[in-house]
């Protein structure tokens, strides 16, 4: 029987408040943090379908959703390549099967997109790039794959396909009348040009096989999400990728962020606890309740959390709303129901460490911003699925919701401007999100607190609290 | 998400869920609006039982009452004694009619359960491989207000069928004597009956309005078609996760730590010295064992990392795996809290599952939280998993289907690891107690009697 050997001591992590083992004083291996899923090798995702089939509208959802959830995830549109080495488009002609000219410079644009993913995932710490480009042929495929077996890549294929005339339509009309291509031409010339190069691709268009790509990772997306057909996932990140996939729509819907009323610790600067509403607070509760009447929303769900504050908000808007515990305020752990001025006082090394990585931040025995981002993952997915929808919680709640459809990266995520009585009218557009800020005319208090300059430990409490906002 | 109010009114605590009549309802069951008939579809052993019994294991354990209809269970009901495959010719009319009458009764159950009984899925595992058969169930559904959902499992492969048979039909109560051959000859002519009217889901034109999955050789490729809401989508994600590789999952709890020895619960203290002897033990245990590919997984808390470190191997540390969040009773003894908090002490013990700590959790909460963990589990292969007692009562409960009012009672005592191997229809538990001594951290619900007598157990 072999000798017992000491186990290595831990130490934790002053900022995650995570214990990791060390040797000689340095961090040692063996220990994982599992953030949300861990991807051993680099994923490449490849887009498959002809033009104005929604290739770059999931590409950037999907990046969006991806670099949210923690998984570091870029896009790469080949399209992007094109304009940028030929600097004026002139026609569907350049698309054309046998234009040789046209054929050499996309082929060129295709492997320098490639080499950057390569750069990406292989010396940039990419964990995922998204290759968005038609990628209709089988040889091209072929290529792509051998470029990610040679690089120690999964490669895992999402197609789209759309015979519905309406949505391609439509399509045009979203994003691509706009597109730098068409820049000097009238809707009608853009549109009769665009439906011109689909059929360039039309010919030599040749779909994932059941039989003959029956070996490879794919989802093929049938009519917008009316059907799927799902091959060989590999890993949980392509289980994740799918499940995604699968939740996404694009029924036109507005959804409606906002925090509680004012509560009467707002009042005192004191952040977290149970309180109820101030008085304004209440106001506010009316003004929302008006405010949603007007504004005729069809089938509206409204969302609030467990703590008393969202959810007396949402009792005087006299609907029916639904009670999320994950909708609860992020947990300072020992600073509940401190104010700021207290938390220097006691802990100023945690408030300095606070400031200087406010994202990757728990508070002790409480949460961080990226735990809290964690635990709202299915608010989101349930968010994709749904229509119109309410959702009544909290600043840092408000922050991360909106930073997944803002795309915000994580370092402004915890500085995002959410303030109190005031909602955000987010409608997705195009490619990203329309936002309308709706103050609704109710004071507060302002609960922001910007990041100081002075993030030292060593600085003195008149620096660490001079961006505190004032209050009772 | 604990239970939550339909409408406006009061903001009701942990209390006002408790109230009598109420059910025990999760998140997931309260975003089920009407019922729904899962309808299974395929040739016999295609696993339709199998995916049946995970599913309704899985669906309940989330919190979203669900019930299994085998038509077999039916058909064995009204023909007490099987005698061959001549039973199910297609041309057998005495036959066919006594099968129909089997799922007219079935049926009839369905509604029962889903009408008079709270039940919200129903799942109904019979071949139903014929348009005629699902049109039936369709119109029955559509009288009745259910949605349907159907799942066809689809599998050509020869070693696929004759594994299935061996492993849950050599045992079926059809055949008593059990002779392999017999019953592997007899059931394959079974097969075949079946096949000659078998008219699989057309998704491109007789079907193409249905919402089903069909699952393809047992996982390798999934059909979707029209996913009508939430429920659907999470079934549709856990048939896409599930696999059938033989693997074990082990599971434990850390070594005795400081604040078990003094009766504290929560916390995160270290290891107590037989808390390291145990990890020294486990470490042992496990190399014997000799597994392959061996996943390790701790929580976030230093009791199950300091456990996992002696192991020597690489592990990945979970935050949702930490123990059950006490609140304001964290880092208190039972006696403690008795003392300090009477009322929730005793709350507590009267509905151990719904009762949230003041400013902490439920089982409820846990069960939720822990979710993502056993869908990562049926993806994986062989997972070793440190928990915690609370945490390790979750995941037990789901892998051998404990109610809610069993969950918060299950045994795991410290310094013991739990080997679950899937098996047939269920799971094989082999429990392993290494040699160190600890303390035990068990609290039985209270009687009657010694509650009323303010006895602590």
């Amino acid at each position: 029987m072999a000798a017992a050997s000491p186990a290595r001591e831990l130490t934790q992590n002053p900022l995650q408040k995570t214990w990791e083992p060390y040797d000689n004083g340095l961090p040692a291996g063996h220990s994982a943090q599992r953030g949300v899923c861990m991807t051993n090798c680099p994923t490449l995702i490849v887009m498959v379908g002809l033009p104005a089939r929604g290739k770059t509208y999931i590409s950037k959802k999907l990046t969006r959703y991806l670099n949210w959830i923690g998984v570091p995830t870029k896009e790469f549109n080949v399209g992007q390549y094109r304009r940028d080495l030929v600097k004026k488009y002139k026609s569907f002609e350049f698309f054309l099967p046998d234009n040789e000219e046209g054929l050499k410079i996309r082929k060129q644009c295709a492997l320098a997109a490639l080499n950057d993913v390569r750069q990406y995932l292989s010396e940039e710490n990419g964990h995922v790039a998204v290759f968005d480009a038609t990628n209709t042929t089988r040889e091209r495929r072929e290529t792509i794959y051998k470029f990610g077996e040679e690089n120690g890549y999964k490669t895992f294929f999402v197609e789209s396909v759309c015979v519905d005339p309406e949505v391609i339509a439509a399509n045009i009309v979203q994003v691509k009348l706009g597109s730098p291509d068409y820049v000097d031409c009238s809707n009608d010339e853009a549109t009769e040009d665009f439906m011109k190069r689909i059929e360039c691709y039309k010919n030599s268009y040749e779909t994932l096989d059941e039989t003959l790509d029956k070996d490879l990772s794919y989802i093929k997306i049938m009519d917008v999400g009316r059907s799927y057909l799902v091959n060989r996932v590999m890993d949980h990140i392509q289980s994740r990728i799918v499940y995604y996939l699968m939740n996404i729509h694009v029924t036109p819907r507005s959804i409606y962020l906002c925090r509680h009323g004012e509560s009467e610790l707002n009042l005192k600067g004191r952040i977290g606890g149970d309180p109820g509403l101030s008085v304004r607070g209440k106001e506010f509760a009316k003004s929302l309740a008006q405010f949603i009447n007007e504004q005729n929303i069809k089938d509206l769900k409204v969302w609030t959390s467990q703590m008393k504050r969202t959810i007396q908000t949402a009792e005087a808007l006299g609907v029916p709303y639904e009670q999320w515990k994950v909708l609860n305020e992020i947990d300072a752990g020992v600073c509940e129901e401190m104010t700021y001025e207290e938390i220097q006082e006691n802990y100023p090394l945690e408030f300095a460490l606070r400031d200087q990585d406010k994202y990757r931040y728990r508070y002790p025995k409480g949460e961080s911003y990226e735990d809290l981002v964690q635990r709202l993952e299915p608010v989101i997915m349930e968010l994709e699925r749904q229509e119109n929808v309410l959702v009544i919680c909290h600043q840092a709640v408000m922050r991360c919701l909106l930073a997944y459809f803002l795309d915000k990266p994580a370092e402004q995520l915890p500085y995002l401007k959410c303030p109190l009585h005031t909602v955000l009218k987010l409608t997705p557009v195009a490619y990203g999100c329309k936002v309308e800020s709706i103050f609704l005319n109710v004071e507060a208090v302002n609960t922001h607190r910007d990041k100081p300059e002075n993030v030292g430990v060593d600085r003195s409490r008149e620096e660490a609290l001079r961006t505190v906002p004032n209050h009772l | 998400m604990s239970a939550v109010p339909r409408h406006g009114g009061p903001p009701r605590g942990k209390v006002g869920a408790l109230r009598g009549g109420e059910k025990k309802c999760s998140w997931a069951s309260y975003m089920t609006n009407s019922p729904t008939l899962i309808v299974m579809i395929g040739l016999p052993a295609r696993g339709k039982t199998y995916v049946s019994k995970k599913l309704t294991r899985y669906l309940n354990w989330i919190g979203v009452p669900t019930k299994v209809f085998n038509l077999g269970v039916y058909r064995r009901e009204a023909v007490k004694s099987y005698k061959s495959y001549d039973f199910f010719r297609h041309d057998n009319k005495e036959a066919m009619e006594i099968r129909k009458r089997c799922a007219l009764v079935a049926l009839e159950d369905v509604k029962a359960y889903l009408l008079e009984e709270c039940g919200q899925i129903a799942v109904f595992d019979a071949t139903n491989t014929t348009r005629e058969r699902r049109d039936l169930i369709l119109n029955f559904a559509k009288e009745n207000g259910f949605k349907v959902f159907f799942v066809e499992s689809v599998c050509d492969d020869p070693e696929v069928i004759a594994a299935n048979i061996l492993e849950v039909k050599v045992s079926s109560p059809d055949y008593p004597e059990r002779n392999r051959e017999n019953v592997m000859d007899d059931f394959l002519k079974r097969i075949e009956c079946y096949k000659v009217t078998y008219q699989p889901l057309d998704p491109d034109a007789y079907d193409k309005d249905l919402s089903f999955i069909k699952v393809i050789n047992v996982g390798q490729r999934f059909l979707v078609n029209r996913v009508q809401d939430y429920i659907q989508s999470k079934i549709v994600y856990y048939l896409m996760n599930i696999h059938v590789q033989p693997r074990t999952i082990y599971l434990c709890r850390h070594g005795e730590s400081e604040y078990n020895l003094v009766g504290k619960i929560g916390g995160d203290s270290g290891l107590s010295p037989r808390g390291k002897q145990f990890a020294q033990a486990l470490k042992q245990f496990i190399e014997e064992q000799e597994i392959v590919d061996l996943k390790v997984w701790t929580s976030q808390l230093k009791r199950t990392i300091q456990t996992a470190e002696s192991l020597g191997v690489t592990y990945e540390q979970w935050k949702i795996l930490n123990e059950i969040d006490a609140g304001v009773c964290e880092e208190m003894t039972y006696a403690e809290i008795e003392a300090k908090y009477p009322d929730e002490f005793a709350l507590r013990d009267q509905e151990k599952y719904l009762y949230r700590y003041p400013g902490g959790e439920s089982y409820q909460d846990l069960v939720q939280r822990l979710e993502p963990v056993i869908m990562e589990l049926e993806r994986q292969g062989n997972v070793l998993v440190i928990s915690h007692q609370a945490v390790m009562r979750c995941l037990l409960a789901y892998f051998l289907d404990k109610s809610a009012d069993e969950l918060p009672y299950l045994r795991c005592p410290l310094h013991t690891i739990l080997k679950l191997t899937p098996v047939a229809y269920g799971c094989k538990v082999e429990m392993i107690t290494l040699n160190v001594e600890a303390v035990n951290t068990h609290r039985d619900k209270p009687s009657l009697n010694s509650r009323m007598a303010g006895l602590t157990v």
